[in-house]
Formats: C-alpha cells, structure tokens, sequence
C-alpha cells in the first residue's frame, strides 16, 4: 500500500535538515540513501559530507567508524527510517560503545521515498525512538515541531552522545538536485577533508 | 598440538595487524579468532567493536578508512553470506578491506547446516569484487596477512583471507 | 534499560517448565545451545531445530504462525541469534500475529564459539525492542515467580509476545536432537499436514 500524499506531520524534509546543517560548524555527515542525500546536498555541497547513494542499512555503521577514528570531531548521520530499519542491529552495536561524538537523526516520512512511497514500519506501529532507547542510548528525541527542533540543536550539535533523534516529516517528497554519485570522488573528498590527509 | 599452533598463528597475525596500524577491529565472535579478538580487546590502541550482524563490520570499516583509520573485520564463513549486499559499497567507492575469515563446512564439518556457505565462501567473495587469499597451513598465515593487509590497504583493494578449517580445527561435539 | 538484577535461573529448568504442558505447541528453536534445551527434554516432532541461519529463528516462527493460525507457535532463541536478526522484530510487529510468542534464553554469551558477551551484557534491552517495535506484551523475567507468570503468556495471550529470560551462563552437557534438514522439514511437515 502507498503512502498518502500528506500524512498528519506538518514538518517539511528540506526546511528540517538545512535547519540542522546551519549549525553544523566542523562536523562530518554520512547520509544514507535516497531523499537525505538531496536533503543534504542542497544545503551546501560540502566535502565533509559521504553520500551513501546505493546501500541500505550501513549508514549509522559508517558514521560510528568515521567517529572512532576522528574522536574530536561531531559525526552527524542524517538518514531515513527505512534505510535506518534495514541495519537496526547496528543501534545495539553503537549503544555498547557510547561514542560521544555520534549523532543520529532520522527524517521519518514513514515511507520508502525511493521506491514509490510505499509504507515502511515506522508508520505502521514500530517506534525507532523506543528502539534506540532499549539499544543503549540515553539521548533520544522525537521531533514533529519546529520548536522541538530548535530545542534539540544544541544536543544534536554540542552535548556528549551518542545521540538518537526522529524527526516526523510530511511524506511529500521534495526535488532532487545533482548531488556527485561518483562513490570513489565523494569518498576522497571527505577524508581528504577530514584528515587533512591528501591521499 | 593444535591448541598451540592455532595461539601462535593469532599471536603472528596480530603482529601483522598492528604493523598495518589497523586501529578498529569489527568482529561476530567465532571460536577461531578467540585469541585474536581477545589481544585486540587488550590493546589500548585498537577499537574493538562488537557487531550484531556481519555487515555492520563492512560499513564501520568503510567509515574507519573514511576518517583515516585502517581496520580489519574478523568473523566465521557463514558470515560472509551476511556482508554480500554491503561489499557493494565498499567495492563502488573503492574502500580498502581488510577481511579474516574463518572456514566451517569444509573440512572434517559435523555440522551440516555450515556446508552451503562453506562450499560458497570462496566464489561468493570473488563475486562480489574480492581478493582472495586461502591458507591452510598455521606457518603461512602471518605471511599471507601480512600479504593481504599491504594489497587491501597500499593497493586499495577488498581482500579476504580464508584460513582453512584445517588449521583452526574442527568442533568437538562430544564435549 | 532493565536495572542489573542477579541472575540466578538455570536455562534447561526454564526450557523444561516452559515445554512441560506443551500439548500442540509447534517449536521453533534458534540454533546452539536453545535447539540442546528443547531436545534435552524431549526430541518432539513438532519441533524444528535450527542448526545454522543464525538471525533467522523468529522469521521462522512467523511465517509458520502466518500459515498456522489456530496453531500456537513458539519461537525459543538465546540473545546473539535474535541480535543478529533484532530487525525481524519490527517484521513480525507490523504483521501482527496474535498466535506467536518469542521466548529468548538469554545468557548474554555467544555460546557456541566461546562464551564471549553479546551485547545484552552491556545494557542493550531485548523486552524493550521489542516494545519499540510494537509488541504490546513484554516481559524480563528473573525470576521462578516471574517465570511463573509468564509462562501462560506465552500459551495464551494474544500476540506477538516478548519474554526475554535472564539465564546464568553456564555450560550445559550437549543433547544433540537429528540436525538433516530434510529429515525434520519431512518429520515436522508430516506431523502437522499428514504429508511432505
């Protein structure tokens, strides 16, 4: 069954996450496949941003070892909750190791976007947030307002993590714009960026 | 004795593993890299993380190089079947993975079930993109990870090593 | 997150209770040490054992309850398997299946390759998944009492129900029931539908 054009959420997808990247400062984001990338990449096309264009369910994984190896840096993942559901395990392999450099939010349209907008779990009675919490994070949210949202920047961007956040979004896709889907230029780009190292 | 040769081949490995700087080492426990995720757990320079689901390994690896830190993902054959989707990521953007497997379903295996993805193992990886190494013998195994950690990692590759059930040594289901 | 209590109960006394009036019950058992439970207290052929396809035990059990819905089915598993398979949680919830319960043995150990913790010893809550994913019934049981009360949950409320019981980590000898495949699919088929 496909998802309705408008659900009951009034917070639109692109207006949240260049909400969330104005203050982004020096922070690394993985995003994972299909709307978050255009989400995104829209805001700024920046070097410190991984698009994980294709694969489902790693992205929260790559984050965390991006995090690991750059402990002074704010890894944010921006992602869907279908893309989050295909690796769910994942929550419970980041919740034993508390990375506190770690931030995960999801843009919850409780749809398969890239697939013709066919209803994911999440708008079927599984609650990631709840999920997140029995997985180990103490830091969690559930945002539907704008001002839940600006509530929670300062966990999202500063406060020690790992950090757990749904945003419910209208499932209204939004355009989507040219973002580099070269896996092996994005790739460099981003180390290069984040390591200062040129190879 | 097979008990001692399979710790000092671990103790070898790590050796390699360490001059390779491999910082993270992603694992699913399995009883034959017992010793070499217990020395990774005891050194303070290297992260170990305990993974629900092999794939998570390929993606927090791929994420490790992603911020300058080489890693190595350790687990059994039959979890070779669980990565095959998120190799794809890896072999798109051109990660290097360093991959240590070892084999059930070949050699002297009580257990049926470990048979298809054992007899698959080998061609399952090359499918998908990777190298493969196999060692069979305890005194070639430091040498060909050494092998492959430089060929995963100088020449940017996806590589696997399969150390053969032969070496690690089949169960003993009457214990 | 549950608060760290002693865990004190013994995993093949909890397997025994659980299967004592099993009358119908159809088992799935997730492989290792729960498949040694089920088969050390009788090896019945409305059980299938799972020797391998680790992450795929409660799958199992849905689609068995999905095709059986005036059959209780069962799903016992220990806490590595259901880990790796913790998205079939959101699966199941979403389907609804108001004839399956999932009972975890969890011992918060990989027990079939060297007694390492899973991440159930490092305060990752299965009950509480589980809730999130949208069982309405969950429990952690410590327990005799507790085992007590749930036991009729796992016969009779309507599903999916979640227990997850904290068993000590102690090895129990082997009982090993047939491991062929095609053996128990044929024996259980059977069984159920008087024919392969």
């Amino acid at each position: 069954m496909v998802v309705k054009s408008t659900n009951k959420y009034t917070l639109q997808r692109r207006k949240v996450v260049h909400r969330i990247l104005e203050d982004r400062g020096d922070a690394a984001v993985v995003t994972g496949i299909g709307n978050a990338v255009h989400d995104v990449a829209s805001a700024n096309d920046d070097p410190k941003n991984m698009y994980l264009a294709g694969i489902m369910g790693g992205a929260a994984m790559v984050a965390f070892g991006v995090a690991l190896a750059q402990p002074k840096r704010r890894i944010l993942v921006i992602t869907g909750d279908g893309e989050l559901l295909a690796g769910i395990g994942s929550l419970a392999t980041i919740g034993v190791e508390q990375p506190k450099n770690l931030s995960i939010i999801v843009i919850d349209n409780q749809a398969y976007g890239a697939t013709g907008n066919q209803h994911t779990h999440t708008g079927r009675g599984v609650d990631l947030v709840g999920i997140a919490a029995a997985s180990g994070f103490k830091k969690t949210a559930l945002i539907t307002t704008n001002a839940e949202l600006e509530a929670e920047l300062q966990h999202i961007h500063n406060q020690p993590g790992p950090y757990f956040a749904v945003v419910k979004v209208m499932s209204k896709t939004s355009p989507r714009i040219n973002a580099p889907k070269d896996g092996t230029y994005v790739s460099r780009r981003f180390r290069a960026a984040v390591t200062g190292e040129s190879a | 004795m097979a008990t001692k040769k399979k710790t000092d081949w671990s103790k070898d490995v790590f050796k390699v593993l360490k001059n390779a700087d491999v910082k993270q080492v992603a694992y699913v426990p399995d009883a034959g890299h017992t010793s070499l995720i217990k020395m990774a757990i005891a050194d303070n320079a290297i992260k170990p993380v305990s993974l629900t689901s092999e794939q998570e390994g390929v993606a927090v690896l791929s994420g490790a190089w992603l911020g300058g830190e080489a890693g190595a993902l350790l687990m059994q054959s039959s979890g070779v079947g669980n990565v095959i989707n998120m190799l794809g990521m890896a072999n798109e953007c051109r990660f290097p993975l360093l991959m240590l497997v070892t084999m059930r379903g070949e050699w002297g295996e009580f257990n049926p079930w470990q048979v298809p993805m054992g007899q698959a193992t080998e061609a399952v990886l090359e499918a998908a993109g990777v190298i493969v190494h196999r060692v069979d013998e305890p005194s070639e195994i430091a040498e060909t990870v050494e092998a492959a950690a430089r060929l995963a990692f100088e020449g940017g590759r996806m590589v696997a090593v399969l150390i053969g059930q032969r070496v690690v040594g089949f169960k003993d289901w009457t214990k | 997150m549950t608060a760290r209590r002693k865990i004190t109960l013994d995993r093949r006394k909890v397997v025994s209770r659980i299967l004592k009036d099993r009358g119908e019950l159809l088992l799935v058992t997730g492989l290792g040490a729960p498949t040694w439970d089920a088969a050390s207290v009788e090896d019945n052929p409305n059980n299938f054992y799972l020797w391998g396809g680790m992450g795929g035990a409660v799958l199992t059990g849905l689609g068995l309850a999905l095709a059986q819905p005036k059959r209780r089915v069962l799903v016992i598993t220990g806490d590595g398997e259901m880990l790796m398979g913790v998205g079939g949680l959101a699966t199941v919830a979403v389907q609804k299946p108001s004839n399956l319960a999932i009972c975890i043995v969890d011992n918060q150990r990989y027990g079939e390759t060297g007694m390492q913790e899973t991440h159930t010893a490092h305060g990752v809550d299965l009950a509480a998944m589980a809730a999130g994913a949208g069982f309405q019934t969950t429990s952690t049981v410590y327990t005799s009492a507790e085992l007590n009360t749930a036991i009729p949950v796992l016969y009779n409320e309507p599903g999916p129900v979640f227990v997850d019981v904290k068993i000590t980590a102690v090895d129990q000898p082997m009982s090993l029931p047939p491991r062929d495949g095609p053996t128990l699919k044929h024996r259980f088929r059977e069984n159920l539908l008087g024919s392969i």
